[in-house]
């Protein structure tokens, strides 16, 4: 199963739990599993159904596009971390 | 679309001989070039057109009560004048272009201030006239009534709880979190790794220090500029100096809620960016004026509009603990970094906070990073944007903790180097990367070996990381009747990347470099293509090319068993020659294929796009020796070496050239440059009179050093260069002051008057 590295400021919601393997093959359904088992989870990271701006998803170890649609492995290794900056432009094709 | 999946394979070609890969063919573009012939913004002429200039505010911080455009409006010649009013309703919605998602009310606040100004220099309203003398005379006629507030010009000062506001409605985000209570720090964000409590009662020695950096300018040359002509169905046109023409029409189409299909962009050649020509400031004036007036529209900035009203990167607070043992072992490592986001949130304290520790492999670490507004222009992308900031920082701690255990400061680098399959910082494991071969090529370097015992001189070392990206491109070729090929492409070409995009496709060709007729073209005439910027362009372009080369190859082979009369299955390309593998022994030359695409089908195009996620990470080491004047305080660079692993270097010299242009700029930010202030928040040094940048006469030449780790991501194993060599010059430099002097510099710029206060001689 996917492992998620909880962020430092949201370990809050998970007892000061980092990291937690739950199932889920992609990332919308390992944010759903996530929310069942640690509250309040979804809202910090998700918005109108999509990811939140200001926050980044890495599967292992690279940098995605923060679709909610992406697959992810069985045993993926997810990061929610701050987006950055540094001159890299969002799409709109 | 090639890298879209992770779990993708990439062909590899590493350890392969190349022809055209790993050579230095003169650029595509050089002669146009060196002889003036090349067409920059400025240079761009249309029938009918008027000339724009922007009204700048006076004031740091004031609120707008009125402006009053009549008696402009009234002078002849002018032919319209716009505001903020102009703009389309922008409260309160997320847009996501530019350097991320952006508040759209911010990005239409910064091309025209509504209600408040938020620096010197904040666009109020602009003019378009019939020549650019009546818009300036113009721009004195508006009336604007402001009520001055005091402004806030440094971070900590702004950080405070009682410290003027200058958005009444910001508050703090922590990953999805919202403070209740507004404040200048728009976003705290924090790494962990390990118990640091824990690695610091491991450490047998500890150092922490603070250190401050101050506002820094890209210093392009090129000013920036935009001419604007709407047509009579709508279409809108830009033809403008830019790093993305992509991102242009994105941002355009944002704050003037237009539609993207009825943009085009189109950009022109490009006099240096460095990550400051990727927001808009003036395009979107020049678009509203052409609408307002139905005439075309040129706005130009000059040297003070764009150190004033253009952004640059921040200044900032850096405080930075590490520990380790005796034997030089990190145990522990605490970072908080503060930057100046500017009028607006979006500092680059992520990347600084990502790359702060990245080249070490440090089991127990912390970093918390703050963005915080303040009454200076909007910061902007700056090569390796908040990295060099960080590793001021660390590099200087890491070589006090080296001098202090009696450890030779490169072979404590390579005691914590980290290397594949280490664990960032902020999270993710490493790729593979070359941090310990820059510091090994480095240490064994003759500049490193040989003596170095003068007095008031000294030498220092440091390192740095930037991560690079990825992101979409997309190119297209067409093959010709002679054997060449025109390449399309909509990367900006800033550092010869017509040149090193041109050279992978002709390596899969097997023609020469010259073969190639790369063209760089508008928003309409080629696929999404992200920005030149990210160090991204050889690697994601290049990868683009590649692609679409592959692409014409296999349609080659094609035609080519179709003339022999066989299945493509029984014919085979190597070396630019296509050969039939089925006892036929035909051969035939790509260039003489090309001759016969007629009779075997009619034209070939190729296309490739990738979104490749595999940039892989960056890491240079410097070495620097500087000469210290004990009468003046100034600083002389007297040798300077800089390695870096560019994965492979696709044409050394361009490679070469970024590493010396960030070194150069890296040394310049080190020793010279800095806005200066008043209390009014007036920068009384926006020329490049008295913006000190360094030119040839104050620099030796910059050994570039090359080193080559293949990145798995990239078929050639290219690394993005352009960004990692500005990190390692601050540090450096201040640690081979140290040597020479004894002293520690922790402010930045490391300029004369600091070294004789250092020094105790003022």
């Amino acid at each position: 199963m996917p492992t998620v590295v909880i962020p430092p400021l949201m370990r809050n919601l998970t007892s000061g739990e980092a990291n937690i393997t739950l199932p889920g093959t992609t990332i919308r359904e390992v944010i759903d599993n996530l929310e069942s088992r640690h509250p309040g989870m979804k809202e910090r990271l998700c918005q109108e159904g999509r990811l939140k701006p200001g926050i980044a998803i890495y599967v292992n170890g690279l940098l995605t596009r923060g679709s909610l649609l992406e697959r992810v492995d069985a045993d993926a290794e997810i990061h929610f971390l701050p987006a950055i900056g540094g001159g890299v432009s969002e799409p709109s094709y | 679309m090639k890298g879209a999946s992770f779990d993708e394979e990439i062909e590899m070609t590493e350890n392969k001989e190349y022809k055209v890969v790993g050579t230095r063919p003169i650029r595509h573009d050089g002669v146009d070039k060196v002889t003036g012939r090349a067409l920059y913004g400025a240079d761009f002429q249309i029938t009918g057109l008027l000339h724009g200039r922007v009204l700048r505010s006076p004031h740091a911080h004031a609120r707008i009560l009125s402006i009053d455009t009549s008696r402009a409006e009234a002078l002849p010649g002018v032919k319209g004048v716009a505001t903020a009013a102009d703009l389309p309703d922008a409260e309160d919605r997320i847009a996501d272009l530019g350097e991320g998602a952006v508040n759209l009310k911010y990005l239409c606040d910064n091309i025209f201030a509504s209600d408040k100004v938020l620096y010197k220099g904040h666009a109020v309203a602009a003019v378009a006239a019939t020549n650019p003398h009546i818009a300036e005379e113009a721009c004195k006629l508006i009336d604007v009534e402001y009520e001055v507030l005091p402004p806030v010009l440094e971070v900590r000062q702004a950080m405070e709880a009682d410290a003027p506001l200058l958005h009444e409605t910001l508050k703090t985000t922590s990953m999805g979190e919202t403070a209740d209570e507004p404040s200048n720090v728009a976003s705290h964000i924090q790494h962990k790794l390990g118990d640091p409590e824990k690695g610091f009662t491991e450490a047998e020695v500890i150092v922490e220090r603070e250190f401050v950096t101050g506002t820094v300018h890209q210093g392009y040359i090129e000013p920036h500029n935009a001419t604007a002509h709407f047509n009579q169905d709508g279409h809108l046109t830009i033809w403008c100096s830019t790093q993305g023409a992509f991102t242009v029409r994105e941002q355009v189409a944002e704050i003037l809620q237009y539609p993207i299909s009825k943009i085009k962009v189109v950009p022109m050649e490009i006099g240096g960016g460095f990550g400051g020509k990727i927001s808009v400031y003036i395009k979107p004036v020049a678009a509203l004026l052409a609408k307002k007036t139905g005439k075309p529209v040129k706005v130009l900035m000059n040297r003070t509009d764009v150190f004033e009203g253009t952004g640059p990167t921040p200044a900032s607070y850096v405080r930075v603990m590490m520990g380790a043992t005796k034997d030089g072992k990190i145990t522990a490592a605490e970072a908080y970094l503060a930057f100046e986001a500017g009028a607006y949130p979006g500092s680059p304290v992520g990347p600084g906070a990502m790359c702060i520790f990245a080249p070490y492999n440090i089991e127990n670490v912390i970093i918390d990073g703050y963005d915080v507004v303040v009454n200076k222009p909007k910061t902007a992308p700056y090569r390796a944007p908040g990295a060099p900031n960080a590793a001021f920082g660390s590099e200087s701690v890491l070589d006090e903790i080296a001098e202090k255990l009696g450890i030779d400061p490169l072979e404590i680098r390579l005691r914590n180097a980290a290397k594949e399959g280490d664990r960032r910082a902020d999270g993710p494991i490493h790729p593979r990367i070359g941090f310990i071969e820059t510091v090994e090529a480095a240490k064994s370097h003759p500049h490193y070996t040989a003596p170095n015992g003068k007095k008031y001189h000294g030498r220092g070392v440091a390192s740095g990381y930037w991560f690079n990206i990825g992101l979409e491109s997309s190119v297209t070729i067409n093959v010709n009747a002679d054997g060449t090929i025109n390449l399309i492409e909509g990367s900006t070409d800033i550092g010869g990347t017509r040149a090193s995009i041109a050279m992978q496709a002709a390596e899969v060709l097997g023609i020469p470099a010259e073969s190639v007729n790369p063209s760089v073209v508008d928003t309409n005439s080629v696929g999404y293509t992200a920005v030149t910027g990210g160090s991204r362009t050889t690697y994601a372009t290049g990868y683009a090319a590649y692609e679409a080369a592959q692409d014409v190859k296999r349609k080659m082979i094609e035609r080519a068993a179709k003339l022999w009369e066989v299945d493509e299955s029984n014919v085979q390309f190597a070396d630019g020659m296509f050969s039939s593998i089925n006892g036929k022994e035909e051969q035939i030359s790509f260039r003489d294929l090309c001759g016969r695409l007629g009779e075997t089908g009619g034209p070939v195009v190729g296309s490739g796009t990738v979104n490749p996620g595999g940039a892989g990470g960056a890491y240079a080491t410097h070495v620097v020796d500087v000469a210290v004047d004990e009468e003046t305080g100034k600083v002389e660079i007297l040798r300077y070496t800089a390695v870096q692993d560019a994965g492979k270097a696709i044409h050394p010299s361009y490679v070469e050239g970024q590493i010396q242009g960030g070194a150069v700029q890296g040394i310049g930010w080190a020793l010279n440059e800095e806005y200066i202030y008043n209390e009014e928040g007036t920068m009384t040094n926006a020329s490049f009179l008295d913006y000190r940048m360094p030119t040839c006469l104050d620099l030796p030449m910059i050994d570039a050093v090359i080193v080559e780790v293949p990145n798995p991501g990239h078929p050639y194993g290219v690394r993005g260069v352009g960004e990692v060599p500005i990190v390692p010059p601050l540090p450096a430099i201040a640690n081979a002051i140290y040597d020479a002097i004894g002293v520690r510099m922790t402010e930045l710029p490391m300029s004369p008057d600091r070294l004789l206060k250092a020094m105790g001689k003022i």
